[in-house]
């Protein structure tokens, strides 16, 4: 049994111990739950995939005169931000799209820029065009701005993701006959091909499946640079059915992330399109795993081929043919190998998330922790587990 | 283009042919993705004729290239790419393109979310 207070004093002394969550499979093989757990101090996790619940708050900083944002509208590089909340704030959705962009028409739109690709380009550092209107107060007269700007010219710059993470996420695949463009890209027909997201052994909260460490308030590596998890994610889903080891079977918990943005760099915060779908931001995160006790430390050790999730076709025709949703479970393993069975047929598999990205992000976090310039922090409030109230529900059309 | 090319190629330079892909538009620039085979030096006379008529010619390789600093070794291009220039390295999980093995079909282009495979014509 160790505390966070030790392993933090150990780290101060460079003394931690700390593997990825790809080594730790290995140690525990070799020496068993019990040497491992009090040999390692702490394991990091990382994941670098697409996830469209990413955005970014900014505070311009005001003018002479001063501009009212809130009640106005504002565009930087053409792309629609939300200033509707007060007079030098507004957010960045990573999927919003130019007034002017033709999305899907025609069909498959390619969504070349959007706002994550503008997340991107400001965290490069380079400038961008803003241009808001207002409708002028007595305190803000100014009804119009139009001004290059640069990340470093804003007072704040947050990246703030309400939902990343994923504790686990389905394949898709497609059952029909034409092909189809999705958020997990684009699925050929006849289940010509089947796509997963998840860095399997490497996912965060595959690490920790009861949230027994991850809470409220851990510090993370988030976008190359320190941010926080800031809530439980949306969506949060965690009594979802499980595993005899305790591994959510499909999507179950997520994490609310936020960090400095002009701390954090273009290598771990990439813009996306997905043909026919829309503009994204792929975000790479690392969490720290400190190994308390054996419990946790089995927890760590969880490998590709213990981690199940469900085959979903994303055409709806199989469930208009057999009323069932999903086409049965599948591991990461099998899922890495490049081909799964699928109805008889033999599917090839492709991931959205970049394990080896997810493996140097591990290797950088543990890095500062050895180097002892990242410090682990006590959850401030725990995430709703599996005896929780929380649960994910459709909306009901009234 | 007032000749028809590719089939002097057949004709002249007994070149067998086999048209990859062909963007043909009436009074402009055209773009032919031909695999040809035959003997070299009917090879090197038929590319020497295609170049006098006026055509740039260059090897498949050079047309399709990998952004590798936008590449994020994600492998979802893999299963797209028709004739397995993409392939999954197991140990690394990283991506290798094989651009011999390219046939500049652009599957991949689109696919790609950070669009890392880029077209030089």
């Amino acid at each position: 049994m160790k505390t966070i207070a030790e392993i933090n004093e150990k780290i101060k002394k460079g003394k931690a111990v700390v593997t990825t969550a790809e080594e730790i499979i290995d140690l525990v093989k070799k020496k068993g739950i019990k040497k491992t757990a009090s040999e390692v101090d702490v394991v990091t996790t990382a994941t670098f995939a697409p996830m469209c619940s990413s955005g970014a708050y900014f505070n311009i900083g005001q003018p002479k005169p001063k501009i009212k944002l809130g009640g106005g509208k504002l565009h930087l590089n053409d792309i629609p931000c939300y200033p509707g909340f007060a007079a030098g704030d507004f957010f960045l959705g990573a999927t919003a799209l130019a007034d002017d962009n033709p999305k899907n028409r025609p069909h498959p739109g390619e969504f070349r820029y959007g706002g994550g690709h503008l997340i991107e380009d400001l965290v490069s550092g380079k400038d961008v065009k803003l241009e808001a209107y207002s409708y002028g107060t007595d305190c803000y007269p100014r009804k119009s701005l139009s001004a290059l700007v640069n990340i470093k010219d804003f007072n704040e710059a947050i990246l703030f993701n309400p939902r990343n993470c994923y504790q686990n996420y389905n394949v898709a695949v497609n059952f029909s006959k034409k092909t189809i463009y999705t958020y997990m890209g684009v699925l050929k027909p006849n289940l010509g091909n089947a796509h997963y997201c998840s860095s399997g052994q490497l996912s965060p909260l595959l690490n920790d499946p009861y949230y027994q460490t991850i809470g409220i308030g851990t510090r993370i590596f988030l976008g190359g640079g320190i941010g926080y998890v800031a809530w439980y994610g949306t969506q949060h889903n965690p009594k979802v059915s499980r595993t005899k080891g305790g591994i959510p079977i499909g999507p179950a918990g997520t994490l609310t992330l936020i960090g400095d943005l002009k701390g954090m760099k273009q290598e771990w915060l990439r813009g996306a399109s997905f043909l026919g779908y829309g503009a994204t931001l792929i975000v790479g995160i690392g969490i720290p795993i400190p190994l308390l006790n054996e419990e946790i430390c089995r927890g760590t050790a969880v490998k590709d081929e213990d981690i199940y999730t469900e085959i979903v076709d994303y055409s709806g025709s199989y469930f208009k043919k057999s009323k069932k949703n999903n086409l049965g479970k599948v591991n990461y393993k099998e899922l890495r190998s490049g081909k799964i069975k699928i109805c008889r047929k033999e599917v090839p598999t492709a991931s959205l998330s970049s394990y080896s990205k997810a493996k140097d992000i591990a290797e950088i976090l543990k890095g500062w922790i050895k180097q002892g310039s990242f410090f682990l922090t006590e959850p401030v409030e725990k995430l709703p587990s599996v005896d929780s109230e929380v649960e994910f529900k459709p909306l009901k059309i009234r | 283009m007032d000749q028809p090319i590719v089939c002097n190629l057949v004709k002249d330079y007994e070149l067998e042919f086999n048209i990859l892909k062909a963007y043909v538009t009436p009074r402009e620039e055209g773009l032919l993705v031909l695999e040809l085979s035959g003997e070299d030096k009917n090879y090197e006379q038929g590319i020497q004729y295609l170049r006098e008529a006026g055509v740039k010619v260059q090897p498949l390789s050079q047309d399709i290239i990998r952004n590798e600093e936008r590449c994020t070794h994600c492998g979802v291009c893999v299963p797209i790419c028709p004739t397995g220039a993409l392939v999954v390295e197991p140990l690394t999980r990283k991506v290798n393109f094989y651009d011999n093995k390219c046939i500049a079909c652009e599957l991949c282009v689109k696919a790609c979310p950070v669009r890392a495979m880029e077209v030089h014509f």
